[in-house]
C-alpha cells in the first residue's frame, strides 16, 4: 500500500480500515477529499479479514457471509473491477432437523416439506415481513434526526420517515407498529406450527445479538436483518472468493484508487484535541498526523474513552458511553477437516449454502438462559457454512473447513476463557456431531473465536460485531448514544463512522456511508 | 326483576372499573345496570372471609394507583373508603441484613448508603428521573390513545397533543424517555445502581403480575406502571385500604346506588346481544334477556369477544388480533391466617419495615430464573415473594391478637409442563411458597392457622380473568396506548355499535386505578353527545 509522506496533511484521517473505515474512506475520496486510513493490524478488514487457523487451512475469521451491504454501494464501489469474484451468490438456508431431517427456508422447497397451513402461512409471512422491511430500507441510509430541535432538517427526516410508515397502508402499518415491539417468539408462534421453522426463523433475529426469542425487540432485530437484505438486493447470502479478507482488500484497492491513502500497522494512540477541536491524531510510534477531520470505525468507547479521554468529554456523555450495551454473545468456530463434512439428509447443494442449528425456539431459549448467568450454552445453536464447498482454495486439495457462528458464548465468562475454550469447542463439535455423525473423527485442527478474542484481536470492546447490542434503547437517534448520533460527536472534527453507529454492524457499510456524507456538508475552510 | 324505567346502559362485570364507568354514566344521568356472576362484587378487588372472622384480600391487596380524581369525583371516602399509608417495606438479604424502605426520601437515602455511597447518591438522580417520567404518562392516563393511521381530527388532534408534550420534555429527555420505555429494568437500573440488594428492590415491580424477566426489553415501564401511584401528594395514594381491598368497590358500589344506579350479582352473563351490527342487550346463563341500548364489558377482551360473542357479529381481523392479545398467567397468591407476628431476625425490632410490603429477593439473577422456571411452565422454585401484613395496620381484619397475610408470587403458570393443575399441584406449589417465607422466619410455620393457595388458573375460575392475568394482557409495548388492546380500536369503543371496553385490557391497563372505567364512560357520553 502506498506508504503517505509524514509531512502530509490530510483534509482527513480515518481511524481503522475496517469495511466501514474503508467505505468512508471510498466516500470521501470521490467527494474530492484527500483522505488517509490508519489500520493498526498488518492488513485491512479490521473483523472482516481470511486468515489460516491451522497450516493449510484458510477461514474468514469473523464475518463469514456478505449479506447486508446495499446493492448501490456494491456498484458505486465497483469492486468486482478491483479484484473482487464471488464464490456463491444467493446462497440457500438449510435447518438441520433432529433424527436427519432438514427444512429448506426457499419459498418453494419449504413448501413441498411444511404442512398446507405453514406452506400457506410461510407465503404470507414472508411477503408481510419483506413489505415492512422495505418500509424501513430509506431509514437507514439517512442520518438519523435530531428530537426537539427546531432544524427544518430534523423535523422533514422525521416526517419522511412517519410518512414512510403512513404509505404502507393501514393494515401494514398497525401491523409494524404492533409487532416492532413484541418478541419473535410471540411472532412465530402466532403464525406457525412447525417447530423445525420457528426454530430456522427464530434464529435470524437473535444471531449476533444479546437477547433470546422470548426477548422483546428481538422483532425489531428481525426487521433490522431483513431490511439490510432488502437493501441487498437479489445477490443474497453471498460469499467472496478468498473470503471476507478478499472482500475487504479489493474495497481497499477501490477506495486507494479513489486517491485515499491507507497505512497498515499503523496503530492510532490518541486523537489530538487543539482548542476543542479534533486536529489530528498521534501515532504508537509516536508520529503526530494533522488532519482537517479525524474519523474513527473504532466502536465508540474505544473511541471517546481510551483514544479521546473522558477529560474531553461532559460528564453525563460519559456515563451514556460506559453504559452502551457492548458485551458479545457470538462466537466463531472454525473447523479444519481432512474430508467433506457429511451431515445427514444434507445434499451436496445445500452444503454450499447455510446450514442452522436451532430445532425449536425453546432450544434458543435455553441456549440463552447460560448467557444470563456468564455461561456458554451447553447446547449451542449455530450458523454453519462450509467455505470450501464454494471456494477450495481454502484448504489443501479434498480437505475442508467448517465456519460457525456459535451462540451463545458471553465476553465475561464466569469461568474465564481460560478453562471455558476447550469446554465450549468440545460442546459445539458434540452439537454438530448430533447432525453430522462421524464429524469429530475427521477434524485436524480447530480454532475457537470467543468475543473477548474478538477484543484483543479486533480492539471492538466487549467483542461485540455489531459495536453494541441492537436493541431499542441503543438504536436509530439514540444509537450510540444521544449526542452523536449523528456521526457528530460533541468535539468539533470528531467523527464517527463504525458499526457503533446508526444503522449498526454486520458487514454492510452504511454506517461509514453516512459518515462520509455528513463530513462532506462540513466545508474544509471551516475551522 | 323490572325496571320502572328503560335501561340506558348494561356493564358487564363489577370489577373496579366496571363500577367506576357505571359511576360516571349514572352520575351523567343514565339509567345503568351492573351484572355480576359472582354473589358479591368487587371482581379482583374483594374482601372475603373464608376462615373464621379474618378478612382476606385475596386477589389485589395494595391499594396505589386507584386515580386521586376518581376517588374525589366519585365520592369514596363518603362512602366509606380509608387508605392507610404504608410506614415502610424491606428487602431480606439471603445471607441476614436487609435493605429498609421509608417513603421519606431522605431517610429511604440514608438506608441506601449503608449498602452503598454511591448508590444513596445515584438514587437522586434516580429518583427524579423516574418521576420526571411519571409526571409525563400521568396525564396520558386518562385520555383516549389516538389512532395513529387514522386522519379523523380526533385523532391527528390527540396524536398532536402527546406530540406537544414529548417535545415538552426538551431534546435529552425526549432520548430519556424514548430509552425508558424500551428498556429492561435491569438494564435501567444498571445506570444507577451498583448494589444487588438496592437494584434487586427497586427491579421488584418491574416483573409484577408480569410474563417477563427483568432483563426482558419493555420491563423499565413496568417498573414505572407501579410507581403511578405514589407520585400524587394524596395522602394514601399507596397504601392499604381499611378492611381490605373490598373497601374500594364496595364504596364504589354504595356511590353508584346512591346516584341511582341498580347492581344484580349471581347474574351472570352468556351471551351479549347483538341485531343488525348493534348491541341490544345480554342474555343471562338462565335465559333471561335484559335489553339495553348500550353495553359496556368489564371482561377482559378475550371472555368479552370470544366468549360472550358470536364471532359472525365481528370482523376477521380484529378476532385475529383478539386471539393474539397476550394474557398469561404468571401470578400467584397465597392468604394466611396466622396465630400472631411472625418474626423476622434480619429485621431490627420496631422496624417500621415490617408495616408495609416485604421481600427475600435480594439479587436481580434470582428474579431472572425465576422467570426461566416459568418459561419452561413450572412454578419458580426460589419466587419472587411481595408478602403484607395488613392486620398491623388494620386490626379490623382479624380476631384479637391475630394476623392476616397477603403473600404475592412470581412467577407461577397457567398451564404447567407437566399437566393440568390439581390438589396436590397447588399444595406443592403453597409448600415452595411457604418454605421460601420460613427460611426468613423461624416461627412462621407454627403460626399458620389456614392458607388460601390461589394459582393463575384458580384465579381465572374465580374472578374470570383470562389466566388469572391480574392486568387483563401483558403491559409489552406492543400491547400498550394505540396497540391495546386492539390496535384501531383502543378508543374504548368495539366494532360493535353501542358497545363499549372499559375493563383494564384496554389504556391505560391493569392495577386497581380504575382509568380504563372512566375513560370508557367518557368515550361513551361522548358518543352520546353529553359532557363528561
Amino acid at each position: 500500500m502506498a506508504i503517505a509522506s509524514p509531512a502530509a496533511r490530510y483534509d482527513s484521517v480515518i481511524i481503522g480500515g475496517g469495511h466501514n473505515g474503508l467505505v468512508c474512506a471510498a466516500t470521501l475520496a470521490r467527494g474530492g477529499r484527500s483522505v488517509l486510513v490508519l489500520e493498526a493490524a498488518a492488513q485491512v478488514g479490521g473483523a472482516a479479514l481470511t486468515r489460516e487457523f491451522t497450516p493449510g487451512f484458510r477461514v474468514s475469521a469473523g464475518a463469514h457471509l456478505l449479506h447486508l451491504m446495499p446493492a448501490d454501494l456494491l456498484r458505486e464501489l465497483n469492486l468486482e473491477a478491483h479484484g473482487l469474484e464471488w464464490a456463491a451468490q444467493g446462497m440457500a438456508t438449510t435447518a438441520l432437523v433432529p433424527g436427519g431431517g432438514r427444512l429448506s427456508l426457499g419459498a418453494e422447497e419449504a413448501g413441498r416439506s411444511l404442512t398446507p397451513e405453514d406452506a400457506a402461512a410461510y407465503s404470507i409471512y414472508t411477503a408481510r415481513m419483506r413489505r415492512l422491511a422495505a418500509a424501513l430500507v430509506p431509514m437507514f441510509s439517512r442520518v438519523p434526526p435530531r428530537l426537539g430541535t427546531t432544524g427544518w432538517a430534523d423535523r422533514i427526516a422525521l416526517l419522511r420517515l412517519g410518512w414512510q410508515v403512513r404509505k404502507l397502508g393501514r393494515r401494514d402499518m398497525r401491523e409494524l407498529l404492533r409487532i416492532v415491539g413484541m418478541n419473535v417468539y410471540d411472532l412465530l408462534e402466532e403464525n406457525f406450527d412447525s417447530t423445525a421453522l420457528k426454530g430456522a426463523l427464530g434464529l435470524d433475529a437473535v444471531l449476533g445479538a444479546n437477547f433470546g426469542p422470548r426477548s422483546p425487540g428481538t422483532v425489531l432485530t428481525l426487521l433490522y436483518r431483513l431490511s439490510g437484505e432488502s437493501a441487498a438486493g437479489a445477490s443474497g447470502l453471498s460469499q467472496p472468493k478468498g473470503g471476507l479478507g478478499a472482500f475487504c482488500d479489493a474495497l481497499a484497492k477501490a477506495a486507494a484508487a479513489l486517491g485515499a491513502t491507507i497505512r497498515t500497522g499503523t496503530p492510532v494512540a490518541s486523537i489530538r484535541i487543539e482548542g476543542d477541536r479534533a486536529v489530528g491524531v498521534v501515532l504508537e510510534s509516536g508520529e503526530s498526523i494533522d488532519a482537517g477531520s479525524v474519523i474513527s470505525s473504532a466502536d465508540p468507547k474505544t473511541t471517546f474513552l481510551r483514544l479521546l479521554g473522558p477529560r474531553h468529554l461532559d460528564t453525563g456523555f460519559v456515563r451514556r458511553v460506559n453504559h452502551i450495551r457492548s458485551q458479545g454473545l457470538a462466537a466463531k468456530l472454525h473447523l479444519a477437516l481432512n474430508r467433506r463434512p457429511e451431515f445427514s439428509g444434507v445434499s451436496d447443494s445445500s452444503l454450499r449454502g447455510r446450514l442452522l442449528i436451532a430445532p425449536s425456539l425453546q432450544h434458543i431459549e435455553h441456549a440463552y438462559n447460560h448467557a444470563k448467568y456468564g455461561e456458554f450454552s451447553a447446547a449451542p445453536v449455530m450458523e454453519i457454512t462450509v467455505p470450501t464447498a464454494n471456494d477450495p482454495s481454502l484448504a489443501p486439495a479434498g480437505q475442508h473447513v467448517l465456519s460457525a457462528i456459535v451462540q451463545y458464548a458471553p465476553y465475561a465468562l464466569k469461568e474465564g476463557w481460560q478453562s471455558g475454550r476447550q469446554r465450549c469447542i468440545d460442546a459445539a463439535v458434540d452439537a454438530l456431531e448430533g447432525y453430522a455423525p462421524g464429524l469429530r473423527s475427521c477434524i485436524v485442527g480447530a480454532e475457537l473465536v470467543t468475543p473477548a478474542d474478538m477484543q484483543a484481536q479486533f480492539g471492538m470492546s466487549g467483542g461485540h460485531w455489531h459495536h453494541g447490542d441492537l436493541a431499542f434503547d441503543q438504536f436509530f437517534m439514540v444509537r450510540p448514544v444521544p449526542g452523536a448520533a449523528q456521526y457528530r460527536t460533541p468535539v468539533d472534527g470528531l467523527f464517527l463512522c463504525g458499526a457503533g453507529c446508526h444503522p449498526g454492524g454486520g458487514v454492510m457499510g452504511i454506517a461509514g456511508r453516512n459518515a462520509a456524507q455528513e463530513v462532506l456538508k462540513v466545508s474544509l475552510n471551516s475551522p | 326483576m323490572t325496571t320502572p324505567r328503560e335501561l340506558d346502559a348494561i356493564i358487564v362485570g363489577a370489577g373496579h372499573n366496571g363500577l367506576v364507568a357505571a359511576c360516571y354514566l349514572a352520575r351523567a344521568g343514565l339509567k345503568v345496570l351492573v351484572l355480576e356472576r359472582q354473589p358479591f362484587i368487587g371482581g379482583a378487588a374483594v374482601s372475603r372471609r373464608l376462615y373464621q372472622d379474618f378478612t382476606y384480600s385475596n386477589c389485589s391487596y395494595v391499594c396505589s394507583l386507584l386515580r386521586p380524581e376518581i376517588i374525589r369525583t366519585l365520592e369514596l371516602p363518603k362512602y366509606g373508603l380509608q387508605v392507610i399509608p404504608y410506614e415502610g417495606g424491606c428487602t431480606m438479604m439471603q445471607g441476614g441484613g436487609h435493605l429498609a424502605l421509608y417513603d421519606n426520601h431522605d431517610a429511604l437515602r440514608r438506608e441506601i448508603a449503608r449498602h452503598s455511597k454511591r448508590d444513596a447518591e445515584a438514587y437522586d438522580r434516580y429518583s427524579r428521573d423516574v418521576m420526571r417520567q411519571c409526571k409525563f404518562i400521568k396525564p396520558l392516563l386518562m385520555r383516549e390513545p389516538p389512532d395513529p393511521t387514522s386522519f379523523k381530527p380526533r385523532d391527528l388532534q390527540e396524536l398532536l397533543y402527546l406530540g406537544k408534550r414529548f417535545h415538552g420534555l426538551g431534546e435529552q429527555r425526549m432520548y430519556d424517555t424514548l430509552r425508558f420505555w424500551t428498556m429492561s429494568a435491569a438494564d435501567f437500573l444498571d445506570e444507577y445502581f451498583e448494589s444487588e440488594i438496592v437494584k434487586a428492590h427497586f427491579a421488584g415491580s418491574s416483573i409484577i403480575g408480569t410474563a417477563l424477566g427483568p432483563r426482558s426489553p419493555g420491563t423499565a415501564y413496568v417498573l414505572l406502571h407501579h410507581y403511578m401511584g405514589d407520585i400524587d401528594d394524596t395522602v394514601g395514594a399507596w397504601g392499604f385500604a381499611r378492611g381490605g381491598m373490598g373497601a374500594i368497590t364496595q364504596a364504589l358500589g354504595a356511590s353508584f346506588e346512591a346516584s341511582g344506579g341498580s347492581i344484580r350479582s349471581a347474574a351472570p352473563v352468556a351471551k351479549i346481544l347483538v341485531r343488525n351490527g348493534r348491541a341490544t342487550g345480554v342474555a343471562l346463563a338462565d335465559g333471561e334477556e335484559i335489553r339495553a341500548p348500550l353495553v359496556i364489558s368489564n371482561l377482559d377482551v378475550r371472555r368479552t369477544f370470544l366468549e360472550s360473542m358470536d364471532a359472525k357479529d365481528l370482523p376477521e381481523e380484529f378476532l385475529r388480533h383478539v386471539k393474539n392479545f397476550k394474557i398469561r398467567g404468571s401470578s400467584g397468591k397465597l392468604n394466611i391466617a396466622l396465630d400472631g407476628l411472625p418474626r423476622f431476625p434480619a429485621i431490627p425490632q420496631g422496624s417500621p419495615c415490617t408495616r408495609g410490603d416485604m421481600h427475600v429477593t435480594d439479587t436481580i439473577e434470582m428474579m431472572e430464573r425465576a422467570y426461566d422456571d416459568w418459561k419452561d411452565g413450572r412454578w419458580s422454585r426460589a419466587p419472587y415473594i411481595d408478602m403484607l401484613i395488613p392486620s398491623q395496620i388494620d386490626p379490623t381484619m382479624v380476631p384479637d391478637g391475630k394476623h392476616y397475610m397477603s403473600v404475592f408470587v412470581q412467577y407461577c403458570p397457567y398451564q404447567l409442563a407437566d399437566g393440568p393443575w390439581d390438589a396436590a399441584k397447588r399444595k406443592a406449589f403453597g409448600d415452595t411458597v411457604i418454605n421460601t417465607i420460613a427460611q426468613h422466619s423461624p416461627n412462621f410455620k407454627d403460626l399458620i392457622l389456614h392458607a388460601e393457595i390461589r394459582t393463575p388458573w384458580d384465579i381465572e375460575n374465580e374472578v374470570g380473568l383470562t389466566e388469572g392475568n391480574i392486568f387483563q394482557g401483558e403491559l409489552t409495548m406492543d400491547q400498550l396506548l394505540f396497540n391495546r388492546p386492539v390496535p384501531g380500536y383502543a378508543q374504548y369503543r368495539a366494532p360493535v355499535r353501542g358497545m363499549y371496553m372499559c375493563g383494564s385490557s384496554t389504556h391505560p391497563g391493569g392495577g386497581v386505578m380504575g382509568a380504563p372505567g372512566a375513560n370508557a364512560a367518557r368515550a361513551v357520553l361522548r358518543d352520546l353527545g353529553r359532557a363528561h
